[in-house]
């Protein structure tokens, strides 16, 4: 288990002081001024070297991606953005940074900040998270009132740093969407390129994170590049915040060091699977867009970026969703289809309707009305959908589709054998192709 | 995507404009985006007039904000009707109750609390109660997985229920009561059921970050003594040594018995009223039931630990040494001397 000291979010149950002092004396806001002191490109540098991969699901190499904003301004201000809509189900590690460490996520605004030429950030809070917002505002003010933002600031560097918010709308915690939806629109996808790097918000140079990257980036720049990277596998590095939820003992959000085994991070920290080891199911590893992993594949198997990819799934948020045997999986992945259908922005043909076919479809099935020819109409369908979208929204509701027929597509059918072994009054109906 | 469409006419106010209070808010957000960038504030200013206005958006509120922010009526329609934050139909006035409905709450019974909902409130969402307190529907993922599953009304969140908490949740409500937000299961926060596996050891001058930069830091809050510290980490040592003898699958009980005695405790707490034992640093809601359950209630029991009582304690709530390091027995004299908390 990753030992307390290596814990960069001292504070994220909240136990201790949150206030500026009570972070203070755990450690944050120390030495801001000397890193900013050193310049953007020894900032970008360190972040390169510690291997730290974007913390919002994707996993694109967070010091890359702040590399791109323009060395020189041609006249247009630069902004950070930081996308604390944190609505992938299953995910609710960014609340815990905002309610009870919201000084991670300051001081790491101010550094980002810096090394991308941006004087002022926004933090865009989903709509739900109030209180979160309420007290990230309150740590805010804090800062404004020790003289650690703001203008002529203590740290030498000028940011203003404002908290948005959205209104219930999963799609804006895509980056583009989420801009369109801080400047006051629909929150709908935009055509990239341009990149936000070029033409974020308002048209200027942007860059968009996850509050967890940005959070870590002090821890790192104090402890060192070297020690971020210490921990877990090649191209996999550093610490995480992992969520279980489910069907384990005893669900819980906590920090350990990437590349950790499943069972290591349901036994020692969740208390198990619920009704033991051989109770599992299948888990699904990052959220609910990504596509399921059988029990016997996950066990053993290193939770980061590439060893899931390999498993056809991925870590993205590294929310872990368990499911256990008394779990029907045919109805739980027609809930998380239903999800994208209801949070599917309607612009991209394909995924608006899409959506809604495949949520029906599986609706159907998992009550066993359905022929079995259609379960690879649906695949084809999962198929379509996928890859042919303006954002991944589309990509996010098939995956799990696709997985469930990849691993489960004996419960499929066994629901449509139950279903068509009793006599019913009306036909079985077929999916308009 | 779905239909969302707003209220009837019979149920729109005439106008609608903001308190003196919300207005002041108003400008001040609005002066946090670039001037000619004013639209940027819509949905800051259509939830603040949701949250004036009974918690729905009535058609005036809409046309009042688009107004404000010179934006064409159709722009700030479309927004209100996109964000399903946005209530545009009249809710329940005690509470309006958004179940989380997706997978990782539907997993831990979700589906049981909407049910319930069908059967208290309305069998349809978004329908008021007959008596117009209440109204529900059932939402997506709100982001409080791991404390499934979850509630949210209004702008609290109530975590980790059953059904007969969600039933005493809305029973609160239904008398006019605000309920204590956050889980109703004894946990504070996103750890796990029973108390933290993790961040129990926070000497934060003891393990500094690696850089030269703070190394040098100390804390500046006076902590305990160094005395305390030490005695600490030695009965940690010693009591790991001893319970490294044990079985793995010893009960607490077990563990503390063999490097301690248990301290004797009262059937009830005298005069039937207990000390709020949360008020000493180190003990929640959770040590405060344990303690409880092994007969401690008042802090004079506490002050009155013998070392040995302190062992047997340390390990049976799986933190030896903590209560040396926190001092207890030293905070509860003089809680029970009637000094102030350190918490407070």
């Amino acid at each position: 288990m990753l030992a307390d000291k290596d814990r960069i979010f001292t504070n994220i149950y909240g136990f201790q002081d949150k206030s500026l002092k009570g972070a203070m004396a755990r450690g944050h806001w120390d030495g801001t001024k000397g890193f900013i002191a050193q310049g953007r490109d020894w900032i970008i540098q360190q972040i390169k070297d510690s291997g730290l991969r974007g913390r919002g699901g994707a996993g694109f190499p967070t010091g890359l991606k702040w590399s791109f904003m323009p060395k020189q301004s041609d006249g247009r201000p630069h902004y950070l953005v930081v996308n604390a809509d944190e609505s992938e189900p299953g995910t609710c590690k960014d609340r815990e940074i905002l309610r009870n460490d919201p000084h991670t996520l300051i001081e790491g605004c101010l550094i980002a900040a810096c090394a991308m030429g941006a004087h002022v950030g926004y933090i865009y809070v989903r709509g739900e998270f109030i209180r979160e917002r309420e007290a990230l505002q309150r740590a805010i003010d804090e800062c404004y009132d020790a003289g650690l933002l703001g203008k002529g600031n203590k740290n030498g560097w000028d940011f203003d740093l404002y908290v948005h918010h959205g209104a219930g709308a999963y799609i804006c915690g895509e980056e583009t969407a989420l801009l369109e939806s801080l400047e006051g629109k629909k929150g709908q996808p935009r055509l990239k390129p341009p990149f936000p790097a070029n033409m974020g918000l308002y048209g200027c140079p942007t860059t968009v994170n996850n509050v967890e990257s940005i959070a870590v980036t002090p821890t790192i720049l104090r402890r060192g590049a070297s020690w971020f990277s210490s921990f877990g596998a090649p191209n996999n590095l550093g610490t995480k915040l992992f969520c279980v939820s489910g069907h384990v003992n005893k669900p819980a959000t906590f920090e350990e060091a990437m590349s950790i085994p499943f069972s290591e991070l349901v036994e020692k920290h969740c208390g198990g699977i619920r009704g033991g080891k051989d109770n599992l199911l299948a888990v699904i590893p990052g959220g609910s867009s990504v596509p399921l992993v059988p029990a016997e594949q996950i066990w053993d198997a290193a939770m980061d970026f590439d060893s899931l990819r390999a498993l056809k799934s991925g870590l993205g948020t590294a929310a872990v969703i368990v499911l256990d045997k008394s779990t029907d999986v045919v109805k739980a992945i027609t809930r998380i289809s239903y999800f994208y259908k209801h949070e599917s922005c309607g612009q991209c043909t394909p995924c608006r309707e899409g959506t809604g076919w495949m949520w029906r479809v599986l609706t159907r099935m998992s009550e066993g009305r359905a022929q079995k020819k259609e379960i690879d109409m649906l695949l084809e369908v999962a198929g379509q959908v996928e890859g042919h979208t303006i954002c991944a929204l589309g990509d996010a509701a098939a995956w799990p589709v696709q997985g469930l027929i990849r691993h489960f597509r004996h419960e499929i059918e066994k629901k449509i054998d139950a279903y068509s072994a009793n006599p019913h009054g009306e036909p079985v109906r077929i999916a308009a192709e | 995507m779905s239909v969302r469409r707003l209220a009837p006419d019979e149920v729109q106010p005439a106008s609608f404009a903001f308190t003196p209070d919300n207005l002041a808010w108003a400008r001040k957000t609005i002066g946090q985006y670039p001037p000619e960038r004013k639209a940027s504030a819509v949905i800051p200013l259509l939830w603040r007039a949701q949250e004036q206005h009974a918690y729905w958006l009535p058609k005036a509120a809409i046309e009042y904000i688009a107004d404000m922010l010179d934006m064409p009526y159709i722009r700030v329609f479309e927004v209100a009707t996109f964000y399903t934050m946005f209530q545009l139909q009249p809710v329940g006035t005690k509470a309006h109750i958004q179940v989380c409905g997706t997978t990782p709450c539907m997993l831990r019974g979700a589906e049981a609390l909407i049910k319930i909902c069908k059967s208290r409130i309305h069998h349809e969402p978004f329908h008021l109660s007959d008596d117009g307190d209440f109204s529900w529907e059932e939402v997506e993922c709100a982001g409080a997985c791991v404390n499934a599953p979850m509630i949210q009304v209004f702008s609290d969140t109530y975590e980790d229920l059953t059904p007969e908490s969600f039933e005493a949740v809305l029973d609160a409500f239904a008398r006019g009561e605000t309920p204590m937000p956050g889980p109703q299961n004894g946990r504070r926060g996103a750890e796990p059921e029973g108390g933290a596996l993790t961040l129990l050891d926070l000497s934060f001058d003891a393990a500094p970050p690696g850089g030269a930069m703070v190394a040098e830091k100390k804390v500046a809050e006076a902590g305990p003594s160094a005395a305390a510290l030490a005695l600490a980490a030695q009965e940690e040592a010693d009591i790991k040594a001893k319970l490294a003898t044990l079985a793995a699958d010893a009960t607490p009980e077990q563990k503390a018995d063999a490097v301690g005695r248990r301290p004797q405790g009262l059937p009830v707490a005298r005069e039937a009223k207990a000390d709020k034992l949360q008020r000493v640093k180190g003990i929640g809601p959770v040590n405060e039931g344990k303690l409880h359950a092994l007969g401690i209630f008042h802090f004079d029991q506490i002050a009155a630990w013998t070392r040995e009582e302190i062992r047997w304690v340390g390990t049976y709530l799986s933190f030896p040494g903590r209560i040396d390091r926190e001092e207890w027995t030293v905070q509860a004299k003089a809680l029970a001397a009637g000094a102030p908390s350190v918490k407070e």
